[in-house]
C-alpha cells in the first residue's frame, strides 16, 4: 500500500498527542520513515562531559576564506533564482554569543535541486550554483551569507511527499557537547504542517526557533531580500575556573 | 534559555560537510599513525552508507589543542578534530595519533559525534582506547554488557570501533547536562 500525505499527516497528529511536546527532534519518529532502522531504542546515557568534551575543535582565517559566505560568486555566471541575504547571531544557552566559529550551509538550488549526485530531482541544475558555503562568526558571533532562496523539493518519504524550502546549518560552540546541525525554514511556508522531519520537533515554539524572520534591514535596495536567523545552542559546561585555556 | 532543535543531515549532506583530508588527522603512514575505523549499522545489521562521524580528541600526551586548521590540513599541524563519511559499505575510517589522556589516571577516549540521513538530532559517544586500565565515571556507570560497545579494539592498522545506531549491540550513546531541561 502506498502512503499518502494524508496518512503521514494522521501519523505527525498522532505523535502530537501521545507524549509530551518536545524540543528536540524526536529520534524514534516513524512519520520519517527513514528514521525506523536508524534511532537508537535505549535512552541516551546521562554523564558529565570531561576532557575534550569541554572544548571545541577551533577554526580560523586559515579554514575559511571570507569569499566561502557568499554562494553566489563561486561560478563564472549568476546563479539563477532571487538573492538573499541570511544573516544573524550565534549565541549560548546563557545568550553569551559564540566567537569566531565555524558555520558551514549546504542547499538546493532555486529549482529545488542539489549539486549532489544522489539528487534525482529532474529540476534543473544550475552550472553557477554549488549551494555550499562557510563562514566564522565575528568577535560578537555574528555570520552573514550571501546566497538564492532555495527552492521546495520532493523526496520519497511518502507519495507526493515536499520539503519546505530550508538552508541546512552546522555548527559548533563552544564545548563540544553544544555540536548542532540543524535546517533553517522561511517564514509563512505552507509544507511546514505535511513535513515529518520540521514536525519531528513536537514543540511548537522549538520549530518556532528555525524558522527565520524577514528582516527588511538586511535587505539591500535593488538587490537582495534579508532574512535574521539567530541560533541558540546548549549552554557549555565550563566552568569560570577552566575557560581559559585548556589543559 | 531554549535551544534550537536539531533536524536530520538529509541525503545530501556531502555537498557542505565532508572536506578534503577531513579524514586524515596526519598523513597516513606517518611514524605514529594509526587508522580508527569501523562501520555504521542500523537495525537490521545492515551498514549505513550516508553517515558522517566526527571525532575530536586530546593529542597522544594528553594536550587539548585550540589549533586552527581542521579545514586545510597543512600535513604537519595536529587539530586534534577530523570528519570522515561512511562510503557505500558503511565504513570510516580516520588516519590520526592515539589520544593521550587529559588527566593523570583517566583512561583516553575520543570524543564522537555521528550523523545520518534518517537520524533527526546528531549522537555523542566515545570511542575509548582498547583495554582502558582505569575506568572513568560514563565507563563504570554503564552496565558491564554494554560498556564493550564504547572500547575500540586493536588491529593491525590501529583501532577498529563499530557505531551500532539500534539493535542488540546498540552503541552507548550519551546526553550531558545542558542537553536536559533546556526549555526553561
Ligand atoms: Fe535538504
Amino acid at each position: 500500500m502506498t502512503t499518502t500525505q494524508a496518512d503521514i499527516d494522521r501519523e505527525i497528529l498522532a505523535g502530537q498527542a501521545d507524549g509530551p511536546q518536545e524540543n528536540q527532534p524526536r529520534l524514534d519518529y516513524p512519520p520519517y520513515r527513514s528514521s525506523i532502522l536508524r534511532h537508537p531504542t535505549k535512552a541516551l546515557h546521562p554523564i558529565d562531559p570531561e576532557g575534550v568534551e569541554l572544548w571545541a575543535p577551533c577554526f580560523g582565517h586559515s579554514d575559511v576564506d571570507d569569499a566561502e559566505a557568499d554562494l553566489t560568486i563561486q561560478h563564472a555566471g549568476e546563479p539563477q533564482g532571487s538573492r538573499i541575504v541570511v544573516a544573524g547571531r550565534v549565541v549560548d544557552g546563557a545568550g553569551r554569543p559564540v566567537p569566531h566559529q565555524l558555520v558551514e550551509i549546504w542547499q538546493a538550488n532555486a529549482a529545488g535541486r542539489y549539486a549532489h549526485l544522489r539528487d534525482q530531482h529532474p529540476a534543473p541544475l544550475d552550472p553557477n550554483f554549488t549551494g555550499q558555503g562557510r563562514a566564522l562568526t565575528d568577535a560578537d558571533g555574528y555570520y552573514r551569507f550571501q546566497t538564492i532562496q532555495p527552492g521546495p523539493y520532493p523526496w520519497r518519504n511518502h507519495l507526493n511527499a515536499w520539503r519546505p524550502a530550508h538552508i541546512h546549518f552546522s555548527l559548533f560552540g563552544t564545548d563540544f557537547t553544544q555540536r548542532l546541525i540543524t535546517q533553517m525554514y522561511f517564514p509563512g511556508d505552507p509544507l511546514f504542517a505535511l513535513d515529518p522531519i520540521f514536525q519531528s520537533v513536537t514543540d511548537p515554539k522549538a520549530r518556532e526557533m528555525l524558522i527565520a524572520k524577514y528582516d527588511h534591514d538586511l535587505t539591500s535596495p535593488e538587490y537582495a531580500l534579508g532574512y535574521r536567523w539567530d541560533i541558540v545552542l546548549t549552554g557549555d559546561h565550563r566552568t569560570p575556573l577552566d575557560t581559559e585555556e585548556p589543559s | 534559555m531554549s535551544a534550537a532543535p536539531g533536524q536530520t543531515v538529509g541525503p545530501f549532506f556531502h555537498l557542505g560537510l565532508p572536506y578534503e583530508k577531513g579524514n586524515e588527522l596526519v598523513p597516513p603512514g606517518r611514524a605514529g599513525a594509526i587508522r580508527l575505523h569501523g562501520r555504521v549499522l542500523d537495525g537490521s545489521g545492515v551498514p549505513v552508507p550516508d553517515a558522517m562521524i566526527e571525532i575530536w580528541q586530546a593529542s597522544p600526551d594528553g594536550k587539548i589543542l585550540q589549533q586552527p586548521g581542521s579545514l586545510r590540513r597543512d600535513g604537519w599541524t595536529f587539530t586534534g578534530f577530523g570528519r570522515a563519511a561512511t562510503d557505500a559499505d558503511g565504513h570510516y575510517w580516520f588516519s590520526t595519533l592515539a589520544p593521550g589522556p587529559t588527566e593523570p589516571g583517566k583512561p583516553a577516549f575520543f570524543a564522537v559525534a555521528v550523523f545520518a540521513r534518517g537520524l533527526l538530532d546528531r549522537l555523542f559517544t566515545r570511542a575509548y582506547l582498547p583495554a582502558p586500565k582505569d575506568l572513568d565515571a560514563l565507563l563504570e556507570s554503564v552496565p558491564e554488557d554494554r560498556r564493550g560497545t564504547l572500547i575500540t579494539e586493536a588491529d593491525d592498522t590501529g583501532v577498529v570501533f563499530d557505531i551500532h545506531l539500534q539493535g542488540p549491540h546498540e552503541t552507548v550513546f550519551l546526553s550531558f547536562p545542558r542537553h536536559r531541561g533546556i526549555w526553561a
